[in-house]
């Protein structure tokens, strides 16, 4: 047997925090980022590690937490989709300046195409933004290596550093050799200095100075300058890529012979971008390609354009996922050689969809028949796809929903028009950014009706635990916060709790949270039913309602168009409705959705 | 056609729920245990749900995750309506292994070869154990048409026991899935 393991990206990257003494590891759940706190938890339980391990209540609040660590001397990680460095900017652009004592890790999670986040942002822009180093791993082996890397960097620069790994860096898998593991052996320490931890704007602008010192510095540091892949090639012509875009870059050039020809660069470090590299580059070759994902990042340090291909001059697509075949188009004409024509079906199949037995299927469609044609504002989660119900119509970021309310409510009100408004929240999102939005609400006497949609987890990431769970990212029991004791503190007059499973009461409870918001003030209803595919549930023993489709379907759809589970088919030759009983999780809940009552239980003899 | 059966590009998919990403790591964890590097990409988050669910697997000396259309040696299809999709992954003379009913045929640059794992998974009482079953069928059927994989049925047994060990329950109806599978493929008109 050899040494190497099968990892995801996320995986590799966690092995590579306890590899290299990480004392304090914190997140939020997000795609394409979230395994990878799960696996510094199963190396500390593995190995008995002393790490204190915590998902946060948020980003903000989960970069604070790691970068006092890191103030005290520890080495300490904080990882992240991208979307939600956007929460954790303000920290982020106030860190850079005052720096890191303990090695301070922010990965941050990209997610070109996008796959499943809101934006293609690049999170280097954020990097450079705040002027802190970043590093861009093209593998999981490398972004492991990488862990290594910007711990050394942070501490010999007194720097926060980004790690910025991307989709199909995160998951991407690969044999990722074990090397070992070093518990660290630091006590806190905590030294007095309240010109750089307290800094006043005087003291800013002398920090802010010392950073700009320190990034001229790094951009010489021999550890993380570029790399040239085929040293033995000359050429007039080069390559530079990063990410995995190199990775990508790296086999086709191999395939189209092209390695002998053309110089390939890997940089290692994208901002800020070594300056001898910047010179070397711009005097030995005649052209130069750079080949990134998302933003020009860079491409924008090297000034003189005049040799440049990019983003900046169309020869890379502005914006979509650097796929392969993507990059050998680009290399191709930047090679001016012919490339195969492709043919791309477009794609096909389902589309993403609320699993059968979701309790939030049954809640959005008690919702459409509680308070037909209202403005429905939604938010992030699983929840989302509430959209193929025509039960959302806004999603824009965590915690809009209940702001999205109140900012329609408000707009209306102008008017003196009276309209439904139903927001929609999930449990964890209503904990990371719903509170505050909730607050102003109630102060401002926004009235709405906002359904708190509480699956008792963190279902989209992968069941993550929620502050109500009570139970730690390590699976130790910890304090539990209860969702209506939150709300109710928050002035909400109406607060009650339904089961979306009994769909009369629940519509019922609907009914009557809509009546108080229109005539009194916000109501709130908790929907609260646990999800499917959480394991825990898993192991408790449900109820099971068979169904079936009685001849009194006449095959209207109705059920199909405003049910939309995927358990229930539509028989073409029969022309009604089926249940696809293998796919049927057996919560009865379409008994109540046909117009027709075809859709009936079937007794168990 | 790669003639090396050392370096594959094996393009698997199939929809939410059917084990593409168990078969993507067994194969892969199958390459390591042969001492081979290995990549895989895999989808997940929104694009999970009940979607469609593709995973790429390259084994030997590959850096780039993904495989590029028309580069992969093997498709693994678990849904038969991902053929006419996924299709163009295929290298010219490669091979596609489909759980379908019906016996879609290839043309003069592929070769299709069906199964019905999923009626086989039933039969036995295993509906989840299609993904084993084709992944039988297709290292048997691979081997007698001389296109050897990477890995042999007995490595894929071995990484079942390790990646089992202690639950023996669902590690003997992994391999009874598995070796039924393989049963079919030395039997299947190909």
């Amino acid at each position: 047997m050899n040494n190497r393991i099968l990892m995801i990206g996320n995986e590799a990257i966690a092995r590579g925090l306890v590899e290299n003494g990480c004392s304090m590891a914190l997140s939020y759940p997000g795609t394409p980022a979230s395994e990878i706190l799960p696996g510094v938890v199963k190396w500390k339980t593995e190995l008995s590690l002393p790490i204190h391990i915590q998902w946060a209540l948020n980003e903000k609040i989960a970069f604070e937490i790691a970068y006092a660590g890191s103030i005290a001397g520890l080495r300490t990680v904080v990882s992240m989709k991208q979307v939600g460095l956007n929460v954790a900017s303000d920290p982020l652009m106030s860190a850079a300046y005052m720096g890191a004592k303990g090695g301070f890790i922010v990965i941050s999670a990209d997610d070109p195409g996008p796959h499943s986040s809101q934006t293609e942002q690049d999170s280097r822009l954020m990097a450079m933004f705040a002027k802190v180093p970043v590093l861009d791993p093209a593998g999981p082996e490398q972004a492991r290596e990488f862990v290594g890397l910007a711990y050394k960097l942070s501490e010999a620069f007194e720097v926060p550093v980004m790690l910025r790994p991307t989709t199909r860096v995160c998951h991407g898998g690969q044999d990722v050799e074990l090397k070992g593991v070093t518990p660290s052996d630091r006590a806190a320490v905590f030294k007095r200095d309240p010109a750089r931890w307290a800094a006043t704007p005087k003291f800013r602008y002398l920090l802010h100075s010392k950073l700009n010192e320190k990034l001229s510095a790094i951009a010489a540091n021999e550890d993380t300058k570029p790399r040239l892949l085929n040293p033995d090639t000359v050429s007039s012509e080069a390559v530079i890529a990063s990410g995995v875009a190199v990775a990508h870059a790296q086999e086709i050039m191999a395939d189209l012979g092209l390695l002998n020809s053309v110089a390939l660069y890997q940089v290692r470090q994208p901002f800020p971008l070594h300056s001898a590299f910047i010179e070397e580059i711009l005097g030995r070759y005649e052209r130069i390609l750079v080949i990134e994902e998302s933003a020009p990042v860079i491409e924008m340090q090297i000034a003189d354009r005049h040799k440049v291909n990019g983003r900046l001059n169309g020869a890379i697509p502005a914006a979509g996922e650097l796929l392969p075949e993507v990059i050998e188009g680009i290399l191709s004409n930047f090679c001016a050689i012919s490339q195969p024509e492709l043919n791309i079906p477009a794609a096909v199949g389902r589309k993403p969809s609320l699993c059968a037995g979701c309790p939030h299927r049954a809640s959005f469609f008690a919702i459409k028949r509680a308070v037909p044609g209202a403005i429905y504002t939604s938010d992030i989660g699983c929840y989302t796809l509430g959209l193929n119900l025509g039960a959302i119509d806004t999603a824009l970021c965590m915690g809009a929903s209940i702001s999205q309310a109140a900012g329609f409510y408000q707009a209306f009100k102008l008017g003196g028009k009276e309209t439904d408004i139903v927001a929609t929240i999930g449990d964890s999102t209503f904990f990371h950014a719903g509170v505050p939005a909730l607050i102003d609400a109630v102060v401002q006497d926004a009235r709405f009706v906002l359904v708190v949609l509480d699956n008792s987890t963190t279902a989209m990431t992968g069941n993550q635990p929620t502050p109500a769970t009570g139970i730690d990212a390590c699976g130790n029991p910890c304090a539990s916060i209860s969702i209506e004791g939150l709300v109710k503190s928050c002035g909400v007059k109406f607060c009650r709790v339904g089961d979306p499973y009994n769909m009369p009461k629940f519509t019922k409870l609907l009914k009557s949270a809509r009546k108080h918001a229109l005539e009194k003030g916000l109501s709130v209803v908790i929907s609260r039913r646990p999800c499917l595919v959480d394991k825990r549930v898993k192991e408790m023993k449900r109820e099971r309602i068979d169904v079936s489709v009685s001849s009194a379907c006449d095959g209207c759809s109705y059920c199909i168009k405003q049910f939309e589970c995927p358990a229930i088919e539509f028989d073409q030759a029969g022309k009604r409705a089926r249940i696809n009983q293998l796919m049927c999780s057996g919560c009865g809940i379409c008994i109540h959705v046909c117009p027709r009552k075809a859709i009936e239980k079937v007794e168990v003899q | 056609m790669n003639s090396s059966s050392e370096k594959q590009q094996i393009l698997i998919s199939g929809v939410g729920g059917q084990g593409i990403l168990f078969v993507t790591r067994l194969l892969a964890e199958a390459a390591i245990y042969k001492g081979l590097s290995v990549l895989t990409a895999e989808t997940h988050g929104m694009a999970q749900r009940g979607g469609i669910v593709m995973s790429h697997l390259k084994v030997g000396g590959f850096s780039s995750p993904l495989i590029r259309p028309g580069k992969a040696d093997i498709l693994l299809l678990l849904h038969e309506e991902n053929l006419k999709g996924h299709l163009y992954y295929l290298a010219h003379g490669g091979i596609v292994i489909v759980n379908s009913v019906l016996r879609p045929d290839g043309n003069e640059a592929s070769k299709v070869i069906s199964l019905d794992a999923a009626s086989l998974a039933k039969e036995i009482q295993q509906p989840k154990s299609a993904n084993l079953i084709l992944t039988g069928f297709a290292l048997s059927t691979l081997s007698r048409i001389g296109n050897r994989p990477y890995c042999s049925p007995d490595d894929i047994r071995a990484v079942l026991c390790q990646k089992m060990a202690g639950r023996d329950k669902i590690l003997q109806a992994s391999l009874n899935a598995f070796d039924l599978g393989i049963l079919r493929g030395q039997e299947a008109e190909i």
